[in-house]
């Protein structure tokens, strides 16, 4: 008897609350999202960033993921962030530099997009000048070369646009779009883009095994009197399979783009690069921040043979005397191998990822 | 009932003197902390001049450092009684990095009194488990597995020769590879003499001098130790005899 006269209490409380948040519209919450770390992430390395004040939710990513496949953010609409950044290519491209609206070539290989919220010193691009993904979106927008918009303009079209004021509603609590809530849900989305199941991870996870052949391509990244790349570029208990920091890997001798010297005005960083990481290279050619190798080939001929002195070459780079690692053909074509198994195919196919 | 009764009372007593306990301690109870400088002889070296600086080691090379990052684990101070206080955590320094300089215990309260510091370079053989510790892992310092995995102890990259012909060294310590499958431990003890009289919360400085790594025992000869080190037995033996003499006490703040 006394648990019925409880009940009644519970029922009658919960009434009066729902009557209260029926008469208030602000109280609509976008649903939180938060990233769904894959296990080989959780086991080895450190959580993700995420900025508090842009928090992951169900409506933010899917307003970033139209707005990212949409060419009303080009002056002329003919291309977005996807036609640079192309699900098929690990969300880059496969020119060498890429062409914009304009149809003028910038001097830098497009990005591939993915665990980018694992960039711990959340610098990004080349040569790091963007500090946080939300910044980051603003730049193609306006960049002459490639967007080539007025950032008012785009806020215009779309505040005109038949559903994009409600996905703002429904993402942010306003229908008022601003460049901020714009590049605040692009960079959700863009955060979504986690690829952790390549061979190698589901052989880190003991759920397959390599070859002979891969495993000495394993051996050769990681033996300091062969390979040495895991200096730079991980290794299996650093499944990013890189360090996200600068360095001059011995690609040019003198430098028409100066990397992080041209950031920092510091020339004692000219010639660096921020270390890609080497997963879904199979997907991602041509390679470095000008795409000047077409193969994967072309870029261990390199390393072997090809490295450029320069004031600022680093010093893990040891063997420039000798033009470099000097690696046998049969080391040569094991490394490759082994490359080929950070490679995720489900990432391009991820239903979830495509326009 | 009479039972329960008697448990509570008994808990009620147990919590009670518990905290009569830490009033006490409170009163003799000192916070410590590490505050780490870095120099070469008597030039310090921070983020500002860490790779700008030209350094002439022992042996007579001219040098510039690219990085240094280094880890030490299991800070102890032993008092005078030969009673021994262990800190939990272990300290990753980025010379690069000024924010590593320092390293707060997460419980870090000692009774007042006098102590000498003891440190383990690198890890033990008991800690130095491949892949355990997520944030080394994520700033890759992962010892390869191929000579024994763990992690690295030392990561100290520069050029030699500089004023020549400048050459790459990757001065990289950790455990020893004696021959294929067959690794020995390379970790070491450091024992600081310089009695540490605590009175109350206290910083204690510690200075690392960077030349002494070229020095003292074996006076290093980059011309012939450059790279790579990391699979050559010996070189990392050496660098195991240098380390002792790298580290100093410089006094404490409190
Ligand atoms: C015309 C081609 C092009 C378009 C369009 C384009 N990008 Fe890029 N993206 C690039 C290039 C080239 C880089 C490398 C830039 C550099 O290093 O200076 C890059 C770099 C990036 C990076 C840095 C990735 C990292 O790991 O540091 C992100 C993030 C990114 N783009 C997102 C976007 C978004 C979001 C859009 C749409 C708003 C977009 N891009 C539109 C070509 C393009
Ligand atoms: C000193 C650090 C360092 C070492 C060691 C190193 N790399 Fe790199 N790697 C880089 C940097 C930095 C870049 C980007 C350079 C640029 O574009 O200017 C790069 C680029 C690459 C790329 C191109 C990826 C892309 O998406 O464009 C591949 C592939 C690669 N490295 C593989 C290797 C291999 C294999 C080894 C070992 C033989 C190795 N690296 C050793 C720093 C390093």
């Amino acid at each position: 008897m006394k648990n019925w006269i409880a009940y009644l209490l519970l029922i009658v409380s919960v009434l009066a609350c729902s009557k209260e948040n029926a008469s208030d519209t602000e109280t609509y919450e976008p649903t939180p999202l938060p990233l769904n770390i894959p296990q080989i992430f959780s086991n080895n390395i450190i959580p993700p960033v995420i900025p508090n004040n842009n928090p992951q939710t169900v409506e933010g990513v899917a307003l970033g993921k139209k707005l990212f496949f949409d060419k009303t953010l080009s002056a002329n609409q003919t291309i977005a962030c996807a036609s640079c950044h192309a699900p098929q290519n690990a969300f880059t491209d496969n020119t060498p530099t890429s062409d914009g609206i304009d149809g003028i070539f910038g001097t830098r290989n497009s990005m591939p997009l993915f665990n980018l919220a694992w960039n711990y010193g959340e610098r990004f691009t080349w040569d790091g000048k963007e500090l946080s993904l939300e910044r980051q979106a603003i730049e193609p927008v306006q960049n002459p070369i490639e967007m080539h918009s007025d950032w008012d303009d785009v806020v215009d079209r779309l505040q005109v646009d038949n559903d994009y004021p409600e996905l703002f509603r429904l993402a942010f609590k306003t229908s008022t779009i601003t460049k901020e809530l714009t590049t605040k849900a692009i960079a959700q989305f863009e955060r979504t883009l986690i690829s952790a199941n390549s061979k190698f991870d589901r052989f880190s996870l003991g759920q397959a095994t390599l070859t002979p052949q891969e495993q000495n391509g394993l051996n050769v990244f990681m033996d300091e009197e062969k390979g040495d790349c895991f200096h730079c570029h991980g290794n299996p208990n650093n499944p990013l399979w890189t360090d996200n920091v600068f360095h001059n890997n011995g690609l040019d001798a003198t430098f028409t783009d100066l990397g992080l010297g041209g950031v920092t005005g510091d020339p004692s960083d000219n010639g660096k690069f921020r270390s890609p990481s080497l997963r879904n290279l199979a997907y991602t050619a041509p390679y470095m921040h000008n795409g000047r190798f077409a193969t994967l080939d072309q870029v261990i001929e390199f390393y072997s043979t090809g490295l450029q002195q320069s004031p600022t070459i680093d010093a893990l780079m040891k063997k420039v005397d000798q033009g470099g690692v000097n690696l046998s053909a049969q080391d040569k074509a094991d490394l490759k191998a082994f490359l080929l198994t950070l490679s995720d195919p489900s990432f391009l196919s991820n239903p979830g990822f495509q326009d | 009932m009479k039972q329960i009764f008697a448990l509570l009372m008994c808990v009620a007593l147990a919590l009670t003197s518990c905290g009569e306990d830490m009033d006490d301690n409170a009163l003799s109870n000192a916070n410590i902390n590490f505050k780490f400088s870095h120099t070469w002889d008597n030039t310090l070296i921070n983020s500002s001049n860490l790779t700008t600086q030209t350094l002439t080691n022992e042996n007579g090379e001219n040098i510039n450092i690219t990085r240094i990052r280094y880890l030490i684990s299991k800070l102890q101070l032993v008092n005078s009684s030969g009673t021994t206080f262990t800190f939990d955590g272990y300290k990753f320094t980025d010379l690069e990095n000024e924010d590593t300089y320092n390293f707060t215990p997460e419980n870090n309260s000692i009774p007042t009194g006098t102590y000498t510091l003891k440190f383990v370079w690198g890890f033990n053989e008991e800690d130095n488990i491949d892949g355990a510790y997520l944030d080394l892992n994520s700033a890759s310092w992962n010892w390869p597995t191929m000579l024994g995995g763990g992690y690295h102890f030392l990561q100290f990259d520069g050029m030699y020769n500089v004023d020549t012909t400048p050459s790459p060294f990757n001065y990289h310590n950790g455990t020893a590879r004696v021959s294929v499958g067959n690794f020995e431990q390379n970790f070491a003890i450091i024992e600081l003499e310089t009695p540490l009289n605590i009175t109350k919360n206290a910083t204690i400085n510690v200075n690392m001098n960077i030349s002494e790594f070229f020095k003292n025992p074996n006076t290093w000869d980059l011309n012939v130790l450059d790279t790579p080190l990391m699979p050559n037995y010996n070189a990392q033996k050496m660098m195991q005899e240098n380390v002792m003499s790298v580290f100093n006490v410089e006094g404490i703040t409190q």
